[in-house]
């Protein structure tokens, strides 16, 4: 073993303490970021750090990128200097930025109904705080949080999960560490349907190990989606109890009228 | 699909939801908006309240932009001046057209529109200029087309514009609202609401009086200080209520402007978290 640190050990524990399947501490928060966005939403998994804000539908800023069918969906991704052990700037045209933008638009854009606002222009833009591994999965999760809750309408939720094998045991939701170390695969998935929009490997893995890990990915995927729909259940609910709380209620408001 | 789901379509309780959400079987239900089918069955696309209308099943966003409704009162904002029409932004999913036919100018209510008026366009609405006016119909796309061929409706001056979630503000009898501090409001359905300085209606024009040079004037009035703070008051109010997503009506806020007089401290101090939070008790308790 060339590495110095063991990503495995004999107990079948990893650098962080974690176990082969195990997710890092997932916490969403969904309270607007007061920059006057229609969605936003901050999230981290384990160290890595993710807010995203969605403004639109909207008016197009150019004319020339509107669609006369459906909406535009334009991605912008900024990674703070700070974000990473070694203090970097990444400016907008940086190479890996733009991979990283041009990934996830074409992740959303078949996720979102973007046929119900013709001509118009949905703007999401990511700034990552913090960079500890599972950039891409960090960002595709938030942004689908940030989409929900800007009420857009979209056919289900993505949930993105990391897998990585060593030797032949396959781990989950890898650190930059490990990440720097193992062949690893982005696995991007609608839970409801089961489908999958993303797949995203930068390194070679072998192919008898792809499909375990595949597999496995889409199955943590689904345990993400529960607590994404968690946090969503949780904001959707906090909003319409207070909307509730006073003078008549939202729901059958116009049938009420009706009788008078 | 349990049967707990059913139940709630037939009792019509509340229902909550988010997308990918499976709601109903396609066949015994149509989809409406904020639902599409996939194999037999509606599904939600956003997060908000299921309601049904006999079959069908629609889901109400809980935040969303501005869906315009043909006679609905906005708010908006002059973005562009384009020929014979201006661009507003009115919240919604596009900027919305206000055509020069569809205001009223100087010189009469019936007066023809001329060329000299195409030329002259920014003497009425500039870029920036804030208006109050009617949804008067949809272009095909769902562009909103607006009027102000009213007294009521026109430019906005002397005060304050203040943003709010669209779904906040409900469809009441009157969008003028007067406060008894001297403090005029126009709650927009877009959001958009407008705090100002209390006009007296005697000093409104009449029908015949339509005096141009006021209605397009760009120039406030005199502001004095109390009024000034009774706008920043009024202001503050309607950003805690709306932070705590407590939908905006004339008593609502009525009832907050007077305890806000009745505590202690600045109208900024208002902005604190623990003044919000009595605000809301005080206007819970008394909703």
């Amino acid at each position: 073993m060339s590495s110095r640190i063991e990503i495995l050990n004999d107990g079948g524990y990893r650098s962080d303490g974690r176990r082969q399947y195990e997710l890092r501490t997932l916490t969403i928060d969904l309270s607007p970021q007061g920059s006057g966005a229609d969605g936003s939403a901050s999230l981290t998994h384990g160290l890595t750090q993710v807010s995203v804000c969605v403004f639109g539908p909207r008016e197009a800023k150019m004319r020339s990128q509107t669609f006369h069918d459906r909406a535009n969906v334009n991605i912008e991704v900024s990674i703070a200097a700070f974000s990473a052990s070694e203090r970097r700037r990444r400016g907008k045209g940086d190479k890996r930025i733009l991979e990283l933008s041009h990934t996830l638009k074409s992740t959303f854009e078949p996720v979102i109904q973007t046929s119900l606002y013709p001509r118009s222009q949905i703007d999401i833009y990511i700034q990552v705080l913090q960079q500890d591994g599972g950039l891409l999965q960090a960002c595709i999760n938030a942004t689908t949080l940030a989409l929900a809750n800007a009420g857009i309408p979209l056919y289900d939720f993505v949930c993105a999960v990391t897998g990585g094998v060593h030797s032949t045991s396959l781990l989950l939701d890898l650190t930059l560490l490990e990440e720097n170390d193992l062949p690893n695969v982005t696995v991007a998935v609608m839970p409801r349907s089961g489908k999958v929009t993303l797949v995203n490997m930068e390194t070679r893995l072998h192919v008898d190990r792809f499909e375990e890990i595949f597999r496995l990915a889409g199955e943590a995927g689904k345990v993400i989606h529960g607590e994404m729909k968690k946090a969503v259940r949780d904001r959707t609910e906090q909003l319409v109890g207070a909307m509730q709380s006073i003078g008549r209620p939202l729901a059958g408001a116009d049938a009420v009228d009706n009788e008078y | 699909m349990d049967a707990d789901d059913e139940d709630f379509l037939e009792t019509g309780g509340l229902k909550m939801t988010w997308p990918g959400e499976s709601l109903t079987s396609a066949q015994a239900y149509m989809r409406g908006h904020g639902t599409y089918v996939d194999n037999e069955e509606v599904i939600a696309s956003v997060s908000g309240l299921v309601e049904r209308v006999n079959k069908l099943i629609t889901v109400r966003a809980v935040r969303t932009r501005y869906n315009p409704e043909v006679g609905d009162l906005v708010v908006g904002r002059i973005t562009e001046v384009q020929p014979r029409r201006w661009k507003v932004d009115g919240n919604s999913r596009q900027d919305a057209v206000l055509m020069l036919s569809s205001v009223n100018l100087p010189g009469g209510v019936q007066r023809r529109k001329l060329e000299s008026d195409e030329l002259q366009m920014r003497t009425f609405f500039e870029e920036g200029d804030l208006l109050v006016a009617e949804v008067q119909a949809f272009f095909g796309d769902g562009t909103m087309s607006l009027h102000t061929r009213s007294l009521s409706y026109g430019k906005l001056r002397n005060g304050q514009l203040v943003t709010v979630p669209p779904i906040l503000i409900r469809r009441l009898k009157s969008h003028f609202i007067t406060l008894p501090c001297g403090v005029d409001l126009i709650l927009g359905l877009n959001g958009y609401i407008w705090v100002s300085k209390h006009v007296k209606d005697s000093e409104r024009e009449g029908e015949d009086g339509f005096d141009a040079e006021a209605v397009y004037s760009n120039k406030n009035d005199e502001i004095d200080d109390s009024t000034r703070m009774a706008i920043s008051r009024v202001t503050n109010l309607i950003n805690v209520l709306a932070a705590h997503y407590i939908p905006l009506t004339d008593t609502v806020l009525l009832d907050a402007y007077e305890w806000s007089l009745e505590q202690e401290g600045d109208v900024k101090d208002l902005l604190q978290e623990d003044a919000g939070d009595a605000l809301v008790a005080t206007i819970l308790a008394k909703g």
